[in-house]
């Protein structure tokens, strides 16, 4: 337990002393939000677009900070051999994991608060309708998005490729998925290809805790794609990951 | 004295390339022991596999009492790894750094005094991604030592260091045999093992050629060189027998009335012995 603390203090100062992960993991979708909902003033399928909007950026926001996020520290620790040099002391992997996981989920809580309170203060948004199961649904996104960004580092090669890597599969996944407005109007395809995101199944559960005050169970199908996409990043993981740098 | 690590028969192939073709040997307690060889004769390998990184084709090794291919707390507990040519970048500053491996120890050195031994004492405070190449990789050495490590691997600790910071890193070595740690250490520069090693082991594609003190690697054999030149042209005899060639070759000389020009009776350096080890199949690749 104080081994966990020791760890998960320090993963938080790297964290936030990184400038990219301070920006582009913790405040990009917090300026995606300003700017949409500064764009759609009206209403979405009835509903204040401040509202959906939230809903759709605090699923890019569990993508962007678990899998995202996650997947470029990692890749760019092993490509520098920090994992290598961390796998020769007695830390144990697993709380090395458990560390880095809740890390990550501090990151997505403070990143969802600062969310609502920035839809609050102005687009005068409305609070969760179902506040426990939103913050369960932030737990679930962030344990979800975790395992996939494990699995997608397993695979990555090059530190330097890593960013870019992951966000020519995130940014299309949340647009397809409708975080950033509607899906109504797209082609069909696209929107078929979309059917098998995990996004729009994390997305289906948040507008449902979130808008209708449903329970964070209301869903089984969504919760079981979501469970199934968690599962192939962890077996991608397991068999994939390795702790030496890959370049050298 | 017990042995710290125990080695006997590895094995280890990449793909049907044989890495380690077999070795043994045994580095006692509190001895620095070198592995010294050309690129690709298989020190890191070696080292990976003691380290606990890598999975052995065969062979039996023991690494304090442990084997590093189940790499279990207690051993990662009493082991130090300076990893090749690696450097630290981090936005964690030196002291910073340092507490955060410290905490993964049951008794830590203190990273005041770790920065210090390290010469990095004046940086204590500064970002580790501001420090220079060399800075680096003096960091990497503290965290090797901020467990207080009874056994530390070093791969290649030097490489790429100017002649200055080689002498200094070399010091830092000193003292910590002093302190009774063991060290097993490789390199391909001679000099290095000449100046740190209390033995010396040569290896060359996947096989150990010679094993002994840096004396007795040179002593080995007692050949002796005599070289001269006969109408202008060098000649080199190699001998175990130098008084009786000598004799033989001073009376013809005499006899004959001519000088032996340029006379001289060597034995072979340890870079002698060295060079024709390595180079005797000429198997040398990266």
């Amino acid at each position: 337990m104080r081994l966990l603390l020791h760890q998960l203090s320090f993963e938080q100062r790297m964290f936030w002393r990184s400038r990219e992960a301070a920006v582009f993991v913790f405040l990009f979708p917090l300026l995606l939000y300003a700017l949409l909902a500064s764009v759609y003033s009206e209403e979405i399928d009835g509903r204040p677009a401040a509202d959906v909007l939230l809903a759709g950026l605090l699923g890019y926001g569990a993508a962007n900070t678990a899998f995202a996020g996650l997947a470029v520290v990692l890749v760019s620790r092993r490509e520098l051999g920090l994992l290598k040099r961390l796998r020769a002391t007695p830390l144990p992997p697993a709380l090395l994991a458990a560390a880095l996981a809740l890390s990550t989920l501090l990151v997505f809580c403070l990143q969802a608060a600062a969310l609502l309170a920035l839809g609050r203060l102005l687009f005068g948004a409305h609070a969760p309708a179902n506040p426990l199961g939103f913050a369960g649904a932030v737990v679930l996104g962030t344990a979800c998005f975790a395992a996939l960004g494990v699995g997608a580092a397993a695979l990555i090669r090059s530190a330097e490729g890593a960013s870019a890597v992951v966000n020519v599969v995130l940014l299309p996944m949340a647009f397809l998925s409708g975080s950033f407005g509607p899906t109504r109007d797209l082609p069909e395809v696209l929107r078929a290809l979309a059917e098998v995101l995990p996004l729009r199944y994390f997305l289906e559960i948040v507008d449902g805790v979130h808008l209708e005050g449903e329970s964070l169970l209301a869903r089984p199908g969504a919760l079981a794609v979501l469970a199934a996409w968690a599962l192939v990043g962890t077996a991608v993981a397991w068999r994939r990951f390795g702790w030496m740098p890959r370049e050298r | 004295m017990t042995a710290a690590i125990r080695v006997e028969g590895l094995r280890k192939a990449y793909g049907g390339v044989e890495a380690l073709r077999g070795i043994s040997f045994e580095v006692e307690e509190g001895e620095v022991f070198g592995l010294l060889g050309p690129n690709g004769a298989g020190k890191t390998t070696t080292v990976e596999i003691l380290e606990g990184f890598r999975a052995r084709d065969g062979g039996r090794v023991s690494v304090l009492g442990h084997d590093p291919a189940r790499a279990p707390r207690a051993l990662r507990e009493r082991i130090g790894v300076v990893l090749q040519q690696s450097e630290p970048v981090s936005n964690l500053t030196v002291r910073e750094f340092l507490r955060m491996f410290a905490g993964y120890y049951e008794r830590p050195r203190d990273v005041d005094e770790v920065a210090e031994l390290v010469g990095l004492g004046e940086r204590r405070g500064a970002r580790v991604r501001t420090l220079s190449g060399g800075q680096r990789r003096r960091l990497d050495l503290g965290v090797a030592l901020v467990g207080d490590p009874d056994l530390l691997f070093l791969d290649e600790p030097t490489t790429g260091f100017d002649p200055e910071a080689r002498r200094a890193a070399w010091e830092t070595l000193r003292a910590l045999r002093e302190l009774g740690t063991t060290i097993l250490l490789t390199t391909h520069y001679l000099e290095e093992a000449q100046r740190l090693a209390d033995r010396v082991a040569v290896l060359r594609a996947g096989e150990i050629v010679r094993v002994g003190t840096p004396q007795e690697l040179t002593l080995g054999d007692g050949r002796v060189e005599i070289r001269f030149l006969r109408r202008g042209l060098p000649v080199v005899l190699e001998t175990d027998e130098p008084t009786r060639v000598l004799h033989e070759l001073t009376g013809q000389a005499l006899a004959e009335g001519v000088e032996l020009e340029h006379l001289e009776v060597r034995r072979p350096t340890l870079e002698d012995v060295y060079l024709e080890l390595v180079a005797e199949t000429g198997e040398e690749g990266e």
